[in-house]
């Protein structure tokens, strides 16, 4: 099989780009942290409202300037709808859904993921300017998915 | 007097599948310039009609009826032409074109009556009429048929010639088969195990990550499907149509051959921002998504030495100067190539959606909608008005007129930069941070959702002059099915002569080598993440019609 000389030297090039973007990709996700949004944790998605910590949604204070927030996504809207949390806060999301796909996206940052029923999903993240973000769902869920959102405000 | 490029029979039959695939093209484009006006902020829709069932409409007639339709006309054309199609190829190619328009008129149906707002890709729990998902397996189920034809037209071929290379195209018919039939076992056990007998009510709940799974598996194969068929063009027409030749036999077989292996266990990268599958599995599917550079390059490599060695052969001096002696009056090659184009920065956007951590910035937001409209929208859909541009009056006996390539360039035109202007909105409203498949909302005056609609403008923009294109694009296909002059159409398909095609290894159409390697790849990296989510199940969720 013949292979021309400029394309061996095309394809290594692009060989080259591949192996040089797989070793970033995982030193970033499994060195440094960078891992997409992957959570195991199961939950019965018509016991929501039951299941701790979902039985009382909100945040929690774990340390100083750290809190897990424990948020139900459903069609359309997030419990809680505002959030306040101090500047520098490190937050925990925790998120379900109790009833069908939703997404979860704080607008302009990259906390993004997706909420299975069935599944906890969590990330997160460090909010080290004031303002007010958009919580929006990201995700089709029903005739009201445009107005699903939330806020969160950084003081 | 009128002469067809292929017998009649085939002709009629491969007609039957591009028309009837434009005719939904047209209500597929009238269903987008809807939502983009709605979205834009321009018009709002009447009571008895919603932004999501068109949505959903636009989405099932582009996405998997319009394309499907000609890539099966296509392909049945070119085998015509390079092997000829045996009767019975010919009957299954009835049986599955009716097969195909019965399920399609059924899901419309469904959408229509507002019983199926769940969108091409049907999420569960989000539960639609069962006759929704049984007309989409129809769909599918017609393809297969059609499938079978080709797939015996190649068979009877291979036993009539023995030990010889099948010509190119038909290789990358049988290729493009391979993936679709392995493909689509994924979105059939969905359908057939999960959705349609819980939409019935036969069952209460249903495995959401499973189902995931199992659409996934088919979903990122389903655009190599759309593409494989382009690539076809580009590998054996559009060679042909600028005077040139096909840069190298083998190593366009083994571009087809590594879609076909790195195409279908990579599902997770559409899943990266998911509960339920651990990140050391999104990685290995990430992995092997990228592998798909290679083919890719392949590709923009072989694609450009055509063009550049037939613009030598017309004396184009210096490094670039072959770009100066292309015909770009001639609308069979100027829209694949505007189509090629527009592939760049598509391909540029794919690694970036794959990419582990940026996904987590563009993951649903209408970033991604912009890069499936340069892909399949523009990438795609161009290569395939170029191929029906002559494939119409070649299949008819009618010429390809001067004025109907006037016509053809102008449409181009449009949807060229209707597209730009499009996808280059949606591109940077994803950045920041505007969501995908969402009807028009300033989410309560919020000052961010506020600040997102000039752009949403821009984007209607852009759809409103896709539609005038789409507009164009039927038109000149009636004037080319029924009123062009009777003549004849050449139908472009560079042949390598038996003795290149002989020099290409053997192992390239041994199928039952690739078909076991692809199996092995996707045991790997699926078997265990199914074996776990059937065995460890999260608790079930019941149906909801939210809309």
């Amino acid at each position: 099989m013949h292979v021309h000389k400029l394309e061996k030297i095309w394809l290594t090039f692009g060989g080259l780009m591949l192996a040089a973007f797989l070793v970033v990709l995982t030193i970033n996700a499994f060195a440094m942290g960078n891992t997409p949004p992957s959570d195991l944790q199961q939950i019965d998605p018509t016991k929501v409202d039951q299941t701790p910590p979902f039985d009382k949604p909100g945040l929690v204070k774990i340390s100083e300037n750290e809190y897990d927030l424990n948020m139900i996504g459903y069609a359309f809207g997030y419990t809680p709808a505002l959030v306040e949390i101090p500047k520098g806060a490190t937050v925990h999301f925790h998120v379900t859904s109790r009833d069908v796909m939703h997404g979860f996206e704080v607008a302009g940052t990259d906390v993004n993921m997706m909420l299975t029923p069935g599944l906890v999903n969590s990330v997160t993240k460090t909010f080290n300017d004031v303002g007010s973000f958009l919580i929006l769902c990201n995700e089709y869920c029903g005739t009201g998915h445009q107005i699903m959102a939330a806020h969160l405000v950084v003081k | 007097m009128s002469t067809r490029s292929i017998d009649r029979r085939s002709a009629e039959m491969s007609l039957a599948y591009v028309l009837t695939a434009f005719f939904f093209f047209g209500i597929g484009a009238l269903a987008g310039l809807l939502q983009g006006l709605v979205r834009g902020g321009v018009i709002t829709l009447p009571e008895w009609i919603n932004y999501y069932q068109i949505l959903t409409a636009h989405g099932v007639l582009m996405g998997l009826v319009f394309t499907t339709f000609f890539i099966v006309g296509f392909f049945y054309a070119g085998m015509a032409k390079t092997i000829t199609l045996p009767k019975l190829s010919v009957k299954l190619g009835w049986l599955g074109w009716v097969v195909m328009f019965f399920g399609t008129v059924m899901a419309v149906a469904t959408i229509s009556t507002g019983e199926a707002s769940v969108m091409y890709t049907f999420y569960a729990p989000l539960k639609a009429s069962p006759w929704f998902y049984i007309g989409s397996t129809l769909l599918v189920i017609g393809s297969w048929i059609a499938g079978a034809g080709m797939t015996y037209a190649y068979t009877q071929w291979r036993k009539q010639n023995t030990n010889q290379r099948s010509p190119l195209f038909t290789f990358m018919v049988m290729a493009t088969l391979v993936l679709w039939y392995v493909a689509t076992l994924g979105v059939a056990a969905e359908m057939l195990f999960q959705l349609i007998p819980w939409s019935f009510g036969w069952t209460d709940t249903v495995n959401v990550v499973l189902s995931r799974m199992l659409f996934w598996f088919f979903g990122h194969p389903l655009v190599y499907f759309w593409l494989m068929p382009a690539y076809a063009a580009w590998y054996n027409c559009v060679p042909k149509i600028i005077g040139g030749k096909i840069f190298s036999d083998s190593l366009a077989r083994v571009v087809f051959i590594l879609f076909i292996l790195l195409s279908i266990p990579v599902g997770f990268h559409h899943q990266l921002t998911e509960a339920g599958i651990s990140e050391k599995w999104k990685i290995v599917h990430v992995a092997l998504t990228l592998g798909v550079v290679l083919p890719s390059m392949m590709t923009a490599f072989s694609s450009f030495a055509t063009f550049e060695a037939v613009g030598r052969a017309k004396g184009a001096r210096g490094v670039f100067g072959f770009f100066k002696k292309l015909p770009y009056g001639d609308v069979r090659f100027f829209a694949p190539f505007m189509g090629m184009l527009f592939f760049i920065p598509a391909g540029i956007g794919g690694i970036i959606n794959t990419s582990n951590q940026m996904n987590v910035v563009v993951h649903n937001t209408i970033w991604v909608t912009g890069h499936f409209h340069i892909t399949v929208g523009a990438a795609v859909a161009l290569t395939f008005f170029g191929i029906a541009y002559w494939l119409i009056p070649s299949l008819m006996g009618r010429q390809l007129t001067k004025g109907a390539h006037r016509a053809g360039i102008i449409q181009t035109l449009f949807w060229t930069v209707g597209m730009l202007i499009m996808s280059g909105a949606m591109h940077f409203m994803g950045l920041l941070g505007v969501p995908r498949r969402t009807d028009y909302t300033t989410y309560m005056d919020d000052p961010l959702g506020l600040s997102w609609m000039k752009y949403e403008t821009l984007m209607a923009i852009g759809g409103v002059l896709l539609f005038i294109s789409a507009v164009l694009m039927i038109c000149n296909a009636i004037y080319l099915w029924k009123f062009a002059p009777v003549g004849e159409t050449e139908f472009p398909m560079a042949e390598n002569s038996l003795e290149v095609r002989q020099q290409t290894p053997r192992i390239l159409e041994n199928w039952k080598v690739w078909i076991a390697i692809l199996a092995f790849l996707i045991l790997v990296s699926y078997g265990y993440p199914i074996y776990d989510a059937i065995v460890h199940a999260p608790p079930g969720a019941p149906g909801m019609k939210t809309w």
